[in-house]
């Protein structure tokens, strides 16, 4: 059998290859898509996408609260979101604003930048191998109720007020 | 393995467009889409340093920061709609270029 001149890729690889290619196609969609209802289907393709590399990444937990948090919820209030000003949404007008060129510009300046350092430093190729996933998802109860303890709490306190303050700033005040 | 710079440079490919749909579009329903996109970008960030870190068994820190993440956009999001919401009712539009009732 002939050397081929670079490694055959393993098959976490070619998933990981897939999931990503999901994930930057939902994001382009976000950002170019002139119907604001495709930018919230590129969302949820991204919200997906990004879901599947947490399970690559073999937090699985993470992946399934992805699931839960951002394609359950966020993704339902956006689309409700764009239902209720939709007098925007059916115009021939241009997605972008008055700075989009400039924006254009810094962004791909960040990309490049960003490429560049992470292009630049000797990333570990492989990391420390773990056991089941329950043993994690164990890991992570304690850590709520011991060391986080005090953060844990003032989540909840946060989430309490975001929402009540969400409904006073929705209220119709008539 | 995946290497954990693909990990690195999928979440700055995302991040990216983030930040152009937060600095470019024109619809503010658009610009809480980007803030969401990079929220996630940074979470593939957590959770692949997480995983190539030393000993994801005993050190969980990155899943933990990428929950707390995830439960402070979720309440971003709900005030950010809702300001949203808000301001079309007042003004009737969501145009960012024409809310500029601020500016000096």
């Amino acid at each position: 059998m002939p050397e081929l001149p670079f490694p055959l890729p393993s098959v976490q690889q070619v998933i990981f290859v897939l999931i990503a290619g999901l994930m930057i196609l939902g994001a382009l969609t976000v950002v170019l898509a002139r119907n604001l209802f495709h930018s919230a289907l590129g969302l949820v393709a991204a919200f997906f996408g990004a879901a599947g590399i947490y399970l690559v990444a073999e937090a699985e937990f993470i992946g399934v609260s992805q699931v839960l948090v951002y394609v359950g919820a966020i993704s339902t209030l956006i689309t409700f979101a764009i239902m209720l000003t939709r007098g925007m949404m059916f115009g021939a007008t241009s997605p972008r604003n008055r700075q989009s060129g400039t924006a254009a510009m810094i962004t791909l300046l960040a990309f490049v930048v960003l490429w560049a350092l992470v292009s630049t430093i000797p990333w570990p190729q492989a990391g420390e191998a773990i056991g089941d996933g329950e043993a994690i998802i164990a890991g992570l109860g304690r850590a709520f109720v011991n060391e986080y303890v005090v953060p844990f709490q003032l989540l909840a306190m946060l989430l309490l007020v975001a929402l009540a303050g969400a409904i006073v700033l929705a209220r119709d005040r008539k | 393995m995946v290497p954990l710079s693909w990990y690195l440079i999928v979440a700055a490919f995302v991040f990216c467009c983030g930040l152009y749909a937060v600095l470019g579009r024109r619809n503010a329903i658009a610009v809480l889409m980007g803030i969401e996109l990079m929220l996630n970008a940074a979470n593939i960030n957590l959770v692949a340093f997480w995983r190539y870190g030393v000993a994801p068994m005993q050190n969980l820190d990155g899943q933990i920061f990428a929950l707390f993440v995830i439960a402070v956009a979720a309440a971003e999001v709900a005030v950010g709609l809702a300001l949203v919401i808000s301001v079309y009712r007042n003004r009737r539009t969501v145009n960012l270029d024409d809310l500029n009732l601020l500016k000096g």
